[in-house]
């Protein structure tokens, strides 16, 4: 929808523009999708020709404007078995069409973060760190302490990583603070190879997802499971050697509390805790398999 | 930088917030359509580079240097894209709004994406067809006829607004530019119920641009219902354009009018208004108590109410083998018709108020208005242009009002556009109705009492709320012979969004309880559901009786209830198909329909036909085309009434200027009775043209004589104009039959459709293609009620929480089956040709023969739809074994 409160486009912004009144634009499906009434001015940072996905020494970099489609149909790493076995069932995942994902970026899922969003399953799911770029003030202090206009340079700009699991605190809430940005995923190296398995759980058949879980079986045989949708924020449990199903669902019991289990009218709480147990033993028997 | 738009370099810069959607549409492509402007419908669907998006969530500015194709750009200008063929050939559409978005994303589909549509369609959204005759038309299966001179009647003609509707270049109520055009933005109420004792808006005038603000000072002092119905007094005129006194949260509280959209909002922000808040009720029971606040002063917030008995269901209990006893829920729906509410309004060149409205009343919309206004009826024209979905939800004058208001107030075109959400929070929605249902049975099957309790919640303006009401309670029980029959009914005022018409018209609502109840009935007593029904449905020639006074001019002018009944059985007989999954539950259900062809109180149509100067014939009428396809059906009849082919009719509609009146396109009467006013103006104008030529009859383009010789029709000296006019009434019935087979997963609540049939009796099918699209599209519009579909109000304040697409869940093409339709054979003796209604209808008995599957196959009697995963498991947990689920 049209955002008439916009005045003015930066393109490509860079780290550090940020002032009050301004948003980050990714690819603007979220952005263009509700009313923005406090917004004046759009800082784009699709335009900033950062490479979508990059395979480094470390493990891949997923560029925060990287699109849904990019990594839905990155096929360079072969060797990723873990990224491959994950990527396109979280694509899949979007109750939003293949029309959106062409737009759609990796960030904006991310900070966006609703529950459901499968761009924070793959990526939290698969150890992703976040590399955070942000005023050397950051703006969580009060108001006057942000200069008005903290000119074009890079200079004083701070970096920052963050687990993805940690990112995401909440339904719609994240760890970014004013003139924050994120910039990039990455997923260690580690975290790549091995075995995964998948389920999701929606109301409706290719609806939004109200409980989308991973697990991962590393080749040093660790245990990682990752539940999100059905609660408000990313869990994750991870266990030397893969559980007994009884031990990983005390630990899922455990892990999350009762307040976490996400509440709308996408699914009721207690049929999303429910899904969480069923996938999450599904999940444990098809990698022991 | 400039966006090459179908390949055209266009040099314009985009705003720097705007969307690719409304540039695209500022340039002249109008077929680039807003269903939901969130990115959820695909409506807007175009390409840039080759790449489909959505172009409502595409920032504009991103567009610059790129290429842009649309709807209008898609094939070379002389001929179809295939894709667009192939819509053309399966009429892959009724209403056509969301058609250039489907098409645009047919055409980018790869073919793994075509074997996966319900996933590759997922941002696609249609309401009308219930997707059958979409996946046709990318499947390449031609269902259209092309039928021979004489033979219209009975062919799957296509509609003759086809060719416009594939191409993008059908114009709907928006799709006009217009030079000077101002927009219209309301400020909406963030309070239950309140009084307005000051609005400030000097900070709203000092936006730059901002022409007007209206607020209750500058509104008519009359009151009005928004309901429109031939006879006005119907409806409780309970509404203001302004009120001082707001009602709902979401309600108008001013309006302003400016340059642009944007100034518009800007305003809406700036006005300071203060408000003295009044006690509020959104329980319809607790709104009845006494001690509750009162929405609009009387003594009582109930605004209809129905209290009778026929017989003595104390008897008939006395007298019954077994009694079952339930209370049942239906949500609160949106009618979600893709295309919003909204109007032009504009001074013409005589200085006469035209509005051009998203409405299937345009006639009755110009009455009100004039009223409203003071005006002469001739000062006044209504006009549509082709209307993107209605279901009911236009039935309604929702924005003309206050549109005419700033008309008036400015002297300047001013248009008025609903944002999707404020389809959710300021239009109206379906009436959620409370049904305490007892009935009663003998061994034998036979029904002794029908007790019903009937609470509807009409929300916090009364428009439509006693008509729906009393229909509720007719058909729905007057199908059933049974000597003993009680009503207790009440429409309440509560402070959330109003209720309003709504496909079905209270029928599907009071059904859902009715046909339940029967079927625990059945159960009870061992039989068979059709049997049951069998044993007490109506029969031709006898009375069809409901507690309270109703109408005396329903009569079964043809009888297929049997038909529909045989069809359901049959289906139920034959073997499964497919097996379900390992595990899963399975289990059949049905449920069965009558409805009234068109209301009682009169429903009238003139039509006009003339004889063109180039030997076509025009025929002008009134009805609005929103999918509805009478435009098709009238002409069929007056082709061959005329013995030609449809190609050579063509159809003036829906304004006010074309024919004396028509009282609108509702209550199933497009056909019924629009349809009976052309058919009587063809024969009129035939024996006119035969009478002035001497002919003995007519051919394609001639009029030809007895000794064999033909006269160009364009010879024939004219014009030559005849009038036909129908009154609604009497009325005939129509019959529906629904039957499901379906297997349920306990372990994630999971419901999966394994077969679907729908049996009706529309009396002679004028058109099989576009009626099987009906039934169709209403056994998808039910499954959404039955199945996705619920608005959350705010339990404390009302406030409506599903405010668009991603929270309230429209039936995509991944969630409608495919439902094998069977016609009954039958013609009516009080329809045009035969024919009998079919538009609304196949909605009612879909949700309760889906709640009778669940009790098959689970052991659980599901009461309040819409029954979604999470909360049919919740009901296999709770272990209720024919025990309700609430």
């Amino acid at each position: 929808m049209d955002l008439h409160t916009v005045v003015e486009v930066v393109s490509p912004a860079r780290p550090g523009q940020w002032r009050r009144g301004d948003a980050w634009l990714g690819g603007g499906t979220a952005l263009f999708g509700e009313p923005q009434p406090g917004v004046t001015r759009l800082l784009d940072l699709a335009a900033s020709g950062w490479t979508p996905i990059t395979i480094r020494d470390e493990g891949l970099e997923i560029a925060a404007t990287c699109t849904v489609a990019d990594v839905n149909r990155f096929a360079g790493a072969p060797g990723f078995t873990a990224f491959h076995g994950l990527a396109a069932a979280c694509c899949h995942a979007f109750l939003a069409s293949f029309k959106i994902w062409n737009v759609a970026t990796v960030g904006g899922n991310l900070c966006a973060a609703l529950p459901a969003g499968p761009m924070i399953a793959l990526t939290a799911a698969l150890d992703g760190e976040c590399l955070i770029l942000g005023p050397a003030d950051p703006g969580d202090g009060p108001p006057g302490k942000i200069p008005a206009d903290p000119g074009d340079g890079d200079g004083g700009l701070v970096e920052r990583r963050v687990r993805v699991v940690d990112f995401v605190t909440g339904d719609g809430s994240t760890v970014l603070r004013d003139g924050e940005m994120l910039r990039s995923v990455t997923l260690p190296r580690a975290s790549l190879t091995g075995l995964t398995a998948y389920r999701q759980g929606s109301l409706f058949t290719h609806g939004r997802s109200a409980a989308l879980l991973a697990g991962r079986l590393t080749q040093a045989g660790e245990f990682v499971l990752t539940v999100t949708a059905a609660t408000v924020r990313p869990y994750q449990l991870r266990f030397p050697e893969l559980p007994d199903e009884r031990h990983l669902l005390d630990e899922l019991e455990a892990a999350i509390p009762g307040d976490a289990w996400t509440d709308d009218v996408h699914g009721l709480p207690a049929w999303r805790a429910h899904l969480t147990r069923t996938f999450a033993a599904e999940i444990r028997r098809e990698l022991a398999a | 930088m400039t966006v090459r738009i179908n390949g055209t370099e266009h040099g314009r810069a985009p705003r720097p917030g705007q969307c690719l959607r409304t540039f695209l549409r500022e340039e002249g492509c109008f077929g680039v359509k807003k269903g939901c402007d969130t990115g959820d419908c695909g409506a807007c669907t175009v390409h840039v580079d080759g790449e489909p998006v959505h172009s409502c969530v595409y920032p504009a500015f991103r567009a610059q240097g790129k290429r842009v194709t649309t709807i209008e750009g898609l094939a070379p200008a002389d001929g179809l894209h295939p894709v667009q063929q192939s819509f053309l050939d399966a009429q892959g559409f009724q209403c056509g709004f969301c058609t250039a978005g489907l098409i645009m994303t047919t055409a980018a589909l790869d073919e793994a994406q075509r074997a996966d549509l319900p996933r590759s369609l997922k941002g696609s959204l249609c309401r009308c067809t219930g997707y059958r005759a979409v996946a046709d038309a990318i499947n390449g299966v031609r269902t259209v006829e092309d039928p021979e001179a004489g033979a219209a009647i009975g062919a799957g003609l296509g509609a003759p607004a086809g060719p416009q509707i594939v191409t993008g270049t059908a114009r709907y109520t928006f799709d006009v530019a217009m030079p000077g055009m101002l927009h219209l933005k309301v400020l909406r109420s963030p309070h239950a119920h309140a009084r307005i004792t000051s609005i400030d808006a000097s900070g709203a005038l000092a936006v730059p641009g901002v022409r007007a603000v209206l607020t209750h000072e500058d509104a008519p002092a009359k009151f009005f219902s928004t309901a429109r119905h031939e006879n006005p007094s119907e409806d409780p005129a309970d509404t203001r354009v302004l009120d001082d006194v707001v009602r709902f949260i979401g309600q108008r509280v001013a309006a302003v009018v400016a340059d642009t959209e944007g100034a518009a909002e800007e305003g809406c922000r700036l006005l300071r208004v203060a408000y003295d808040v009044l006690p509020s009720v959104v329980d319809p029971e607790e709104a009845l108590l006494p001690g509750a606040p009162l929405l609009h002063g009387g003594d009582s917030n109930a605004i209809g109410r129905l209290d009778a008995e026929l017989g003595s269901v104390a008897d008939g209990y006395a007298e019954a083998a077994v009694v079952y006893e339930q209370t049942f829920r239906t949500a609160r729906v949106q009618h979600a018709s893709l295309e919003t509410h909204g109007a032009i309004g504009w001074l013409d060149a005589d200085g006469r108020l035209t509005l051009r409205s998203s409405t299937q009343t345009p006639f009755l919309t110009r009455r009100a208005l004039a009223d409203l206004y003071d005006l002469p009826l001739d000062r006044v024209r209504v006009l549509t242009g082709r209307v993107g979905g209605g279901f009911g939800g236009k039935q309604e004058m929702l924005v003309e009002d206050l549109v005419a208001l700033a008309v008036r107030a400015t002297g300047l075109p001013v248009k008025h556009e609903y944002t999707r959400a404020e389809q959710f929070t300021s239009a109206t929605t379906r009436h959620p109705f409370t049904v305490r249902m007892k009935a009663g049975a003998r061994s034998d099957g036979v029904l002794t009492a029908l007790e019903l309790r009937v609470v509807s919640d009409t929300g916090a303006y009364g428009n439509h709320g006693p008509s729906v009401m009393f229909h509720g309670c007719h058909e729905s029980i007057s199908v059933y012979r049974c000597a003993n029959k009680k009503v207790d009914a009440y429409a309440v005022y509560t402070n959330t969004v109003p209720a309003g018409a709504f496909r079905g018209y209270g029928l599907g609502q009071v059904s859902f309880a009715v046909e339940s109840v029967l079927d625990e009935l059945a159960r009870m007593l061992g039989m068979d559901p059709v049997l049951l029904r069998e044993r007490n449905v109506v029969l031709p020639g006898e009375d069809m009786t409901a507690p309270g006074s109703h109408a005396d001019d329903l009569t079964i002018a043809s009888y297929g209830l049997d038909q529909c009944l045989t069809a359901i059985r049959d289906a139920s007989h034959e073997p499964l198909p497919e097996p379900a999954p390992e595990g899963w539950l399975v289990g059949e259900g049905m449920a069965m329909a009558m409805i009234a062809a068109g209301p009682p109180g009169g429903h009238f149509a003139d039509a006009t036909l003339t004889l063109l100067a180039d030997g076509r014939y025009e025929i002008a009428v009134g009805t609005s085309e929103f999918g509805n396809g009478s435009t098709t059906v009238h002409a069929q009849i007056a082709a061959d009434v005329l013995g030609t082919r449809p190609d050579r009719i063509v159809i003036r509609q829906s304004d006010t200027d074309v024919v004396a009146h028509d009282t609108g396109a509702f209550a199933s009467t497009g056909v019924v009775v629009a349809g009976q006013a052309v058919l009587a103006a063809a024969r009129s104008l035939r024996a006119d043209i035969l009478a002035k030529t001497g002919a003995v009859t007519l051919g394609v383009d001639t009029a030809v004589q007895a000794d064999g010789s033909a006269l160009h029709l364009r010879d024939v000296p004219g014009p030559i104009s005849a009038q036909g006019h129908w009154t609604g009434s009497p009325r005939s019935v129509a019959f529906n039959a629904q039957w499901f087979r379906i297997a349920v997963d306990p372990g994630t609540g999971e419901l999966r459709i394994l077969r679907s049939v729908h049996s009706a009796d529309a009396g002679r099918v004028m058109n099989p293609l576009q009626c099987r699209g009906q039934v169709e599209g209403g056994v998808a519009q039910a499954l959404g009620s039955a199945l996705t579909e619920r608005m959350v109000l705010d339990g404390g304040t009302g406030e409506v929480r599903t405010t668009g697409f991603r929270q309230y869940h429209l039936p995509a093409y991944a969630d409608v089956p495919h439902t094998e339709v069977v016609f009954a054979r039958t013609e009516d003796t009080i329809g045009p040709l035969g024919a009998k209604s079919m538009s609304e209808s196949p909605y009612n008995p879909v949700a309760p023969a889906i709640a009778n599957a669940l009790r098959d196959a689970t052991g659980v009697r599901f009461t309040d739809p819409p029954f979604t995963r999470d909360r049919i498991w919740l009901g296999l947990q709770n272990d209720h074994k024919g025990q309700p689920m609430t």
